[in-house]
């Protein structure tokens, strides 16, 4: 194990987990449709660069396979969606959701900076592979960033302003 | 030559065939309410339509202060004449004896009952001071419509932005023509139609992208129909799921699978580069982003493509030869790309494709991004929906300074720190309880926006304060605190402009009827009331009538792409349309086509927008764009395809679509009333392939529900050729005309199809979704030999006409036409 594969776990983990929190939040804000659709599209980039990863990892030695099924994460996450389609309608779910994107703001940079410094191991370590991975998935996580960041702006007004 | 023609039955009239290159030949059409002949009218009136968006110009019988008629003015450049079924029957609304006729407002026992202007004003101005002083000025918010005239967009949006100092104002327009405007700026920077209808003149091919012109714009398909009967006609192109009027007349007719229009462009782009089709000179001078392009679309091959959008790949080579092969490209795009699946990523595509081509900016290289609503041009231009007045930039400061110059306003008053609040969170936010107070002129959103019921529970809330200002007692207006009685179209002065930049003036022809007010006259009103003032404590809005409100948005536009300054109510009076810009010293007669010469309005300094990501919709910075584009050249905007975000199941096995039909319109407030329209297509029905319904062991005329996860519609079916595997219901069928149809309580059917659609939306343009939902179809009764109540005339045509008599309008459907320029 040397640098390299570490920041491979390390970012398969982050990746992985980042879908995980794009998908709860989607759940979480089912009333709050343009989030909890993209959300759910944003997560499909995370869920691929995991799967690039594992992939990848596999000729570092590293065995970053998928694990756990969502046989029952499938279900929670029906009964999730059910709890907050009645919770929509208050007005706590605005700061609920403008935290929710603050912590997906952060996750996603965190991935960021982890393709960060993998792209410049790779051109250090002149191992082509590993850029042609890192330069292909990281814009995706930029434009999660975004996606984040660009929410929370419009939102914020409305949310912060009004009287709680 | 002086002719009639039942137009129920034959929608487009008679062939005035033309050849390439060659003006429009005229034809004027005229209808006469019965019993009135031609020299009994004692003036005609000069307007034009607003029954859809091609702005057909007309003018209003008068006779005894009330309308008879119209009639088409042969001079226009936009219809030479010719109406459609909507313009030549739809005007008979205004007479309705259920109009409303003074205002309501919601007493103690929760009824709605008449009152004077004043109590009703009154409780509108203490409910909005309230909600200022106690919850600011983002707890009030307005959606207006696609209907009303450019003078009173610009009042709204003055009176909203910077007197109230709200953010939330859109206009229903975000249904129909949101995607127009934002693929537009993504790839010019800018708003602002680059073609125009004559290029129908030329073109060599004209490709329609999920556009059913015949029955949205009929008159401009009579002009596709007269070029197809002269000599050496252009091909055509259809892309539709249904088989269309257009697809008959195509050449080549692909029909994907329903929100798979990226995947499609993707492919033919595919072709185009592969084949190499591409105009490298216009490219390099023009544009910026063409490799990415290039590498995007790259795998992106037919064969790939006809396993998402389920076509053959040989038809989608064939599709891409046709738009390879054109000298004079014209492409359209309506609401099968708008109003679907990943609709910017897909618009900005058929952008490319023209960009790619070089079609651009001579006659018959047009390139149309349609409006669907009449008006929708002035909501852009004037910021009454999701953009600041003029087109000018909200991430811009200089822009927002410029604005304030013009209003006599701090720039912090108007509210720029987030894009203009789109209609749909508008509603959310009332849903959520942060608005408080929602101003609806003109459109009736309890019928127009996606899962009625849970519009219906919004608008119903105890804690909103809604305030509907219509024609008649909608569907909408039923659920108002107060109802203010509308003038409309025929009752007022303004302008309004076209899908191609074309500005008409409509006159006011009779009074209104009881104390019902031009909308111009409402919101001055409020302004007066509310005591509006600008930074020096002078009044905000300082026009009276519409032609001052005419001059002032002039001032606003004045530099800006869609400069008004060289119009004037004089020069449109008694003449034609003139597209914008239009200012006196450079363009006095208007311009017909945007980007002749480069693509000025996509420089960093001035553009409209940074864009956004065709995805994710995040902003792009200003940082971002100026390194991207330091020049100002047009942006090729590759975009992934991404599967939708519903998808059929087992459940659910049948994808869900919706469309507006020939005979009616934006809710059938008004074409409702219209006797020969209501007849032609009396109620909502529901659409399948032979092969499809076969399977469900269904036929012609059986009584069925389309039931969606979202609600359910009951109708009689039609059997029509159509791709398998869909199912369609025209929309807009509400409930004022048979109220029994409503849902109950525990969600029977209803009649509207938006109690099935799916509350999703592009995430660019934020329109929503009206294309892609899906649903499963359930035989409640057998036919009993009568067929459903579709139009046999266009789209809903039956696959076996046996049984299934023809759509006729009879006697009162007689319209005169005489061809040739003596017409009138
Ligand atoms: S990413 Fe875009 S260009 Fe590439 S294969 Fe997918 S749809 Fe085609």
């Amino acid at each position: 194990m040397n640098g390299i594969t570490l920041t491979l776990r390390a970012l398969h983990h982050a990746e992985r987990s980042l879908e995980k929190d794009l998908l709860g939040a989607a759940e979480r804000h089912a009333t709050e449709h343009e989030v909890h659709h993209v959300a759910k599209d944003l997560a499909r980039w995370s869920r691929e660069h995991a799967a690039r990863l594992a992939d990848t990892g596999g000729a570092y030695g590293l065995d970053l396979q998928e694990h756990g099924g969502r046989g029952p994460g499938a279900l929670l996450s029906a009964v999730r969606e059910r709890a907050a389609e009645a919770l929509g309608h208050r007005p706590e779910p605005g700061l609920l959701l403008l935290h929710d994107l603050r912590e997906l703001y952060l996750a996603a940079s965190g991935v960021s900076l982890y393709w960060e410094m993998l792209a410049q191991a790779a051109q250090a370590a002149k191992d082509a592979r590993l850029l042609e991975m890192a330069s292909s998935c990281h814009p995706e996580t930029l434009r999660q960033v975004r996606w984040a960041n660009t929410h929370i702006k419009v939102l914020s007004p409305q949310i912060l302003t009004g009287p709680l | 030559m002086e002719d009639s023609t039942d137009r129920i039955a034959a929608p487009w009239g008679v062939r005035t065939p033309y050849g390439p290159g060659t003006p429009w030949p005229a034809r004027t059409d005229t209808h006469l309410a019965d019993g009135v002949a031609p020299d009994a009218v004692e003036r005609w009136v000069q307007t034009a339509s607003i029954l859809h968006s091609d702005g057909d110009a007309m003018d209003i019988a008068v006779r005894d202060g009330r309308i008879v008629g119209v009639r088409g003015r042969a001079a226009d450049r936009v219809n030479r004449g010719r109406l459609g079924p909507k313009d030549l029957y739809g005007w008979q609304a205004n007479g309705s004896r259920d109009r409303l006729v003074r205002p309501l407002v919601r007493d103690a026992t929760g009824r709605l009952t008449e009152c004077d202007w004043d109590t009703a004003m009154d409780r509108i101005v203490s409910r909005a001071r309230g909600l200022l002083d106690e919850r600011g000025p983002g707890s009030i918010g307005f959606y207006t419509s696609g209907q009303l005239f450019l003078e009173e967009y610009y009042t709204l949006a003055v009176m909203a932005r910077a007197g109230i100092g709200t953010n939330h104002l859109d206009g229903n327009t975000r249904l129909c023509t949101s995607t127009a405007a934002e693929a537009l700026k993504e790839t010019f920077g800018c708003d602002g139609q680059p073609g125009s209808y004559e290029d129908v003149d030329h073109a060599d091919v004209i490709a329609l992208f999920g556009h059913n012109m015949p029955e949205t714009q009929p008159v401009l398909w009579m002009r596709v129909l007269d070029r197809l009967a002269g000599p050496r006609p252009p091909r055509l192109l259809c892309v539709d799921p249904r088989r269309t009027v257009v697809a008959r007349h195509a050449a080549v007719h692909l029909a994907p699978r329903p929100g798979t229009n990226v995947a499609l462009l993707n492919a033919l782009l595919h072709e185009i580069i592969r084949t190499d089709r591409v105009d490298r000179a216009f490219v390099a001078a023009h544009t910026v982003g063409f490799d990415e392009l290039a590498r995007r679309v790259e795998p992106c091959t037919p064969a790939w493509a006809a396993g998402i959008c389920d076509v053959p790949a040989a038809a989608v080579e064939e599709a891409a030869e046709l738009l390879g092969g054109a000298e004079r490209l014209l492409s359209t795009v309506l609401q099968g790309v708008y109003q679907s699946h990943q609709a910017t990523a897909a618009a900005v595509q058929v952008n490319n494709l023209h960009l790619l081509r070089g079609m651009l900016g001579r006659p018959g290289a047009g390139l149309l991004q349609m409006n669907g609503q009449p008006t929708a041009q002035n909501t852009r231009e004037c910021g009454a929906n999701g953009d600041l007045p003029g087109f000018r930039n909200w991430q811009n400061d200089a822009h927002v300074a410029d604005l304030a110059r013009v209003w006599n306003v701090t720039p912090e008053t108007i509210p720029h720190y987030a894009p203009p609040t789109h209609a749909l969170q508008m509603f959310r936010y009332a849903e959520q309880g942060s608005l408080r107070m929602l101003w609806i002129s003109g459109t009736n959103p309890a019928v127009s926006l996606p899962e009625l019921s849970r519009i219906r529970a919004v608008l119903g809330q105890e804690r909103l304060f809604t305030v509907v200002q219509d024609l008649f007692l909608t569907e909408t207006a039923q659920l108002a605190d107060v109802v203010l009685p509308a003038a409309t179209w025929g009752e007022k002065t303004g302008t309004f402009t076209n899908a191609d930049r074309t500005v008409h003036l409509s006159e006011q022809a009779v009074r209104p009827p009881g104390e019902a007010r031009a909308d111009l006259d409402i919101f001055l009103d409020f302004a007066a009331r509310m005591d509006f003032r600008d930074k020096d404590g002078g009044p905000l809005v300082t026009w009276h009538d519409p032609e001052s409100a005419f001059e002032a948005w002039k001032r606003c536009s004045a530099g800006r792409p869609c400069d008004y300054t060289g119009l004037s109510y004089g020069l449109l009076r008694g003449g034609s349309g003139v597209q914008w810009p239009c200012t006196p010293d450079d363009a006095p007669g208007g311009t017909a086509r945007l980007y002749t010469d480069g693509v000025p309005w996509a420089h960093p300094d001035v553009c409209e927008s940074y864009g956004k990501d065709l995805v994710t919709g995040a902003a792009v910075e200003p940082v971002e764009y100026r390194s991207l584009n330091p020049e100002g050249k047009a942006v090729i905007k590759a975009a992934a395809y991404v599967p939708p975000h519903e998808d059929v199941t087992p459940d659910h096995p049948l994808w869900l679509t919706t469309g507006r039909t020939l005979y009616h319109f934006h809710t059938r407030t008004k074409t409702g009333r219209a006797p020969q329209l209501a007849a032609a297509a009396p109620d909502v029905w529901a659409e399948l392939s032979p092969d499809e319904a076969r399977a469900h062991g269904l036929g012609e005329g059986d009584l069925v529900d389309v039931v969606s996860p979202r609600g359910a519609v009951r109708a009689r079916l039609r059997v029509t050729p159509m791709r398998d595997g869909v199912v369609f219901l025209p929309f807009h069928y509400g409930y004022w005309d048979d109220p029994g149809r409503a849902p109950d309580a525990d969600g029977g059917p209803g009649r509207a199809a938006n109690e099935t659609t799916v509350t999703d939306w592009d995430p660019v343009s934020k329109q929503p979704l009206f294309k892609t939902s899906v649903a499963r179809v359930r035989l409640v009764e057998r036919s009993d030999g009568t067929p459903a109540p579709a139009p046999t005339t266009a789209g809903s045509e039956p696959a076996a006409p046996e049984g299934v008599p023809p759509t006729v309008g009879g006697p009162d459907a007689r319209v005169t036409h005489t061809t040739g320029e003596e017409g009138r």
